[in-house]
């Protein structure tokens, strides 16, 4: 009989397959701070039928499969806690179409955030799309898979929601399409078929996304940044309901961290400002900074910093930089944007009492509806004890997030079980059900949601 | 501690009044200024400490030199009139804290060409101009040990000028320059300027980043090719602080051969960034700002400049983008300086 090596290899080839020490050592670990485990195989599929084939021969041999996009949860959700064999997407990477009118491109799920930005800025510089604050190796699929929240998130909300169809393989090995390729036309909506939002926020539990279809939008000529500053944290919510009011914000977060030290005891919007002319931009920024803001300036609590054009996207990652040894991880949550204060203060606290510089992030989705709000804790990752303080830092914020009436947003294993401990009833039991008709076998990403 | 030397009668005698009647951001009445100055030294409230937007410009009109907009900011402080929102204070009061260790300590024992708080900004002290010359706070991490603090007089905030500028000044004199050449004209100006108006001592001799540039230009003569470029200058706030080394920009100009354009807004009339003004308290900041900027880029362009040149790195960050979107290329004093001895700066692509 094949080993699992042997037919690994058969089904992509001998450079895509491997079971050698140094390769899976490298798929053994995330860069934040979950204990690494090395997967028994690692697997690089081209095609879909090359997907089905794995999670065939993975059920036949009773092993489990972790789909792997760019590998940059921080929460150790692609870890392989069982082992098994480790399904790296990359190379699925072709972007299909992008259809100009109807604002959508379709995608394999291995394309990267920056493969998709600099693909629509040469071919179709008027449209653009929800780019998250991750780093650009980071998969357009995966962040969709989390619920991840890009830079217009404030007004069109959860990537997501953004989705117009996928294909997803499931762990027994059949090919299912949702949305309107599901009937064999275009992948143009998602509606209003009956919903089958299987996948999302599943954790790879569920099958494996091979492709998807997601919305783009108007890219204006000018984009940009404007910076705003206050140091009472009680007007923040008000603020950010002021300013999604105007509807004339593409992006809006707050912010405040102690390093570097302007930041320290301050809380700092960033509001993206989009226009075709600088008509457009002129009329956006007066309805913004001087209408709606200028109370707080004149009365002396609020401070206007300025417009950048250009878009810097956040990058949490900088806070690796706090400590020597470059690490961080950092607890993301779901959160009614009345809470940004209590989050803010709260979290100054954890951190503050684990000796770490705090750094703390709201991002405003859906007009205002919600937030993610994180909280990053910096490691030395040559020092283990500076690891121990940051996983005990997230451990008591993934408990503040639901002390605070939040959702934890991609939980790792602890914050899984949190949610599975609060979970309704009903809600558990129909979730169990899923997981048991899905995945018979039990293969798909073990020790997620384990449990429900 | 430290005490402005103001003297009051200075402006009771004031002919001129020049500060406020050349004030291109106050209206005053004729005659008032010396009266309303007098108030202010008194300790009494004047429309000058809420109107007063920080362009440092009273400093060079004042024909006594005494110190006006030292003084107007020492006020504002005591009567708690800030100039810009609570927040901004407290941000740029951060902003200055080191906190990335202490720098070490080089000995030098000569002259020294002092970064500041713009380490990064090393590209633009490259190449023949500045062999030779040592350079201190070359390290982003440990750059605001030498930085002169003199921003805070934008802020309303002299007593954080005179808390922290010794100790900034100690770490300068551990390296034991004889000369410290300012790559900044603010740094100048503190040291020049500041410290001698409020008695602080400076163990060094300041040297302005264009005295040492045309000094260079000067030795490297051979090496000059007529740059043959119509040129603006954008003046910073700081360097009202030094008018006699504002001729420099003149005499460099003339020796690499750039035009210097006929303009409204310059020398003395010359107009603030904006980037100050913008975020202040009073109604319409934003916009007061952005006129002023249109003013200033429409007269250059009517001039028929083609560069802009700057030596102030905030007045760039504020203006360089919208110069060049008008077609007139934002350029460092130094980048132009060495592109005249035939270098090429970093970024540029030189076609000559």
């Amino acid at each position: 009989m094949k080993s699992i090596y042997q037919a690994l290899v058969d089904i992509v080839d001998a450079e895509h397959a491997s079971d050698r020490p140094e390769e899976l050592y490298i798929y053994s670990f995330d860069l934040g701070t979950a204990e690494p485990h090395r997967p028994d195989y690692v697997v690089a599929p081209r095609t879909t039928g090359q997907v089905q084939e794995i999670v065939r021969l993975a059920n036949r041999e009773k092993v489990p499969v972790v789909p792997l996009g760019g590998g940059l949860s921080l929460a150790g959700l692609a870890v392989p806690l069982r082992g098994g064999i480790l399904v790296d997407l990359k190379r699925m990477d072709s972007i299909l179409e992008v259809n100009e009118r109807g604002r959508y491109a379709v995608l394999e799920c291995g394309v990267s955030q920056a493969q998709l930005t600099s693909y629509l800025a040469r071919h179709h510089p008027r449209l653009t799309h929800s780019e998250p604050g991750a780093p650009p190796t980071a998969t357009v699929a995966g962040n969709v898979l989390i619920h991840g929240q890009g830079d217009l998130a404030q007004p069109y909300g959860f990537n997501s929601d953004q989705i117009n169809g996928l294909e997803v393989v499931l762990p027994t090995g059949e090919v299912c399409r949702f949305g309107s390729c599901a009937i064999g036309v275009s992948w143009f909506t998602n509606h209003p078929l009956p919903d089958v939002g299987l996948f999302f926020g599943w954790c790879g539990t569920t099958g494996i996304v091979t492709r998807l279809s997601i919305r783009l939008y108007p890219a204006k000529r000018i984009r940009g940044v404007g910076q705003f500053v206050v140091e009472d944290e009680e007007l923040v919510p008000e603020i950010i309901g002021k300013i999604t009011a105007t509807q004339m914000a593409e992006d809006v977060i707050a912010y405040s961290r102690a390093i570097p030290p302007f930041g320290l005891g301050l809380q700092h919007f960033t509001v993206n400002i989009a226009a075709d002319s600088e008509k457009e931009l002129e009329f956006k920024q007066e309805l913004i900074w001087d209408d709606t803001l200028g109370e707080y300036i004149s009365r002396g609590d609020g401070g206007y910093l300025g417009f950048t054009r250009g878009l810097e996207h956040p990058q949490i990652s900088k806070t690796s930089d706090y400590k020597k040894g470059g690490g961080f991880e950092y607890v993301g949550s779901i959160m009614p944007i009345e809470k940004y204060p209590e989050c803010y203060r709260k979290g100054r606290e954890i951190s503050e009492r684990h000796d770490i510089p705090y750094t703390v992030t709201g991002r405003c989705i859906g007009v205002g509806h919600s937030m993610m709000f994180a909280w990053t804790y910096a490691f030395n990752r040559a020092d283990p004890e500076t690891m121990n303080q940051a996983r005990k830092a997230l451990h008591e914020t993934d408990d503040l997030v639901l002390e605070l009436g939040g959702v934890i947003w991609k939980p790792g294993t602890y914050g899984q079980q949190l949610i599975i401990d609060r979970l309704d009833p009903g809600t558990r039991e129909l979730m169990r059900r899923i997981k048991a008709v899905l995945d018979p076998g039990g293969i798909m990403n073990p020790g997620n949601w384990e449990g429900i | 501690m430290f005490a402005l030397q103001f003297d009051e009668d200075k402006c009771l005698r004031c002919e001129g009044q020049d500060c406020l009647a050349k004030c291109q951001y106050i209206h005053s009445e004729p005659g008032g200024a010396g009266k309303e100055m007098v108030k202010i030294a008194r300790g009494e409230d004047s429309f000058v400490l809420h109107e007063c937007v920080t362009c440092y410009g009273c400093e060079e009109y004042c024909p006594m030199g005494n110190h006006p907009f030292y003084l107007i900011v020492e006020r504002q402080e005591v009567l708690g009139i800030s100039p810009v929102p609570r927040p901004l204070i407290k941000r740029a009061v951060n902003l200055g804290v080191p906190f990335r260790g202490e720098p070490a300590a080089k000995e030098i024992n000569g002259p020294v060409l002092n970064m500041a708080a713009f380490s990064e900004l090393t590209p633009l002290i490259q190449g023949k101009l500045f062999e030779g010359l040592p350079v201190i706070s070359t390290d982003g991490r440990k750059m605001f040990h030498y930085f002169c603090q003199l921003m805070y007089l934008h802020y309303g905030r002299s007593s954080i000028i005179n808390e922290r500028l010794p100790g900034i000044i100690a770490t300068i004199e551990r390296h034991r320059p004889t000369k410290v050449v300012c790559f900044h004209d603010e740094c100048y100006g503190t040291y020049a300027s500041y410290c001698p108006a409020v008695g602080i001592d400076v163990p060094f001799t300041p040297i302005h980043f264009y005295e040492y540039l045309y000094d260079r230009l000067t030795q490297l003569k051979e090496l000059i090719r007529p740059v043959g470029l119509k040129v603006a200058y954008q003046r910073p706030c700081s360097s009202r602080l030094s008018p006699d080394k504002h001729l420099f920009v003149g005499e460099i100009f003339r020796l690499i051969g750039a035009e210097e354009v006929r303009r409204e807004y310059v020398d003395e009339n010359a107009l603030c960034c904006g980037g100050t003004i913008q975020g202040q308290r009073r109604e319409g900041s934003r916009k007061r700002a952005a006129g002023i900027q249109n003013r200033n880029i429409e007269d250059m362009k009517k001039a028929g400049a083609e560069v802009c040149v700057f030596n102030c790195p905030a007045c760039l960050q504020t203006l360089g983008g919208m110069v060049a979107r008008e077609g007139i290329r934002p350029v460092h004093m130094s980048d132009l300086c060495r592109f005249a001895i035939g270098e090429t700066p970093a970024g540029w692509e030189v076609t000559r």
